[in-house]
């Protein structure tokens, strides 16, 4: 019933207008914490010296492109199975967040490469289905772009996000599979009992991005709610001069 | 701590600054392209609205 409740689109939009504030708030205190640990008191690695840095801003982008990418198909998936609005607009509002946190990941890695694989790409498993994750974000938003009718796109862009997602396992598991320059992951969902499944020092940042995710995920939520709504009474109500 | 030593991040200045600077860019963009799209949905709205006042009076 509750929940029922925040899944219409007139209630949601009152609740994420109260919260983008407070998250927003929290982004900007996380961030100045974040910068000033990764950026002055953690150590530099004794084999990637002050490099190592870049890894602190390369691990939490590469592991939340993956992250909004399985938002982004469930939101579709929960749309097309239950017919959910909110949902559909959930999608549509994660695609360019999610696709730029992917092109973080694949710029900060070129980066961090150079120096220490001495090259700034390499066409192995992981940089490849990374960059392939690019592609399925910006075929998604091209998609929905190009049909004008909401519900189809809607429909369309959760298919085509849904059959993506077969290429999420094999960037997570990439490093295992393949004999690849990538080192083994820093974040693991699957471990043995007993070791973390997140390296401490990537806790921070990875926390930021998924607050600031839910910052923008929000906002750009509110225009979609605004713009597939707009011919409803609430909505002409709200932009009333 | 010397600044100087600070900004040449033990020889890496461009791959350390390069990302952070890609990061800076990325949540900006984020930001400011969040804002932009509520703003025309708004503009398209009150037009809308304006036009189907014009209409009806």
């Amino acid at each position: 019933m509750l929940f029922h409740q925040y899944a219409s689109p007139k209630i949601f939009y009152a609740l994420a207008g109260t919260l983008i504030p407070w998250f927003a708030v929290v982004t900007l205190a996380l961030l100045g914490y974040g910068l000033y640990q990764g950026l002055f008191v953690a150590p530099p690695d004794y084999q990637q010296g002050e490099s190592v840095r870049i890894m602190f801003v390369h691990v939490p982008a590469a592991w939340m492109s993956m992250f909004v990418y399985m938002v982004m198909a469930s939101a579709g998936a929960i749309g097309l199975i239950w017919n959910m609005r909110l949902a559909d607009m959930a999608a549509t509002a994660a695609a360019p967040i999610g696709a730029s946190f992917t092109l973080l990941a694949l710029v900060t890695g070129s980066l961090w490469g150079k120096p220490m694989w001495g090259t700034w790409w390499a066409w192995d498993a992981r940089l490849t289905s990374e960059l392939l994750l690019f592609f399925l974000y910006l075929g998604f938003m091209a998609l929905q772009a190009a049909i004008d009718e909401p519900r189809r796109a809607a429909r369309a862009g959760a298919l085509l996000a849904l059959v993506g997602v077969v290429n999420i396992p094999v960037i997570h598991f990439s490093v295992q599979w393949w004999n690849t320059l990538h080192q083994p992951a820093s974040v693991s969902s699957i471990n043995k009992i007993g070791t973390p499944a997140i390296h401490p020092s990537m806790l921070a940042p990875l926390l930021i991005m998924a607050v600031f995710f839910a910052t923008v995920l929000l906002m750009r939520m509110r225009a979609e709610i605004l713009h597939r709504e707009r011919h409803t009474g609430w909505v002409a109500e709200l932009v009333k001069p | 701590m010397n600044w100087s030593e600070f900004f040449a991040m033990g020889g890496y200045a461009l791959n350390v600054w390069g990302s952070y600077g890609m990061a800076v860019l990325v949540l900006a963009f984020n930001v400011l392209a969040a804002c932009r799209r509520v703003k025309s949905v708004r503009r398209e709205l009150e037009e809308t609205t304006r036009l189907n006042q014009a209409e009806s009076e």
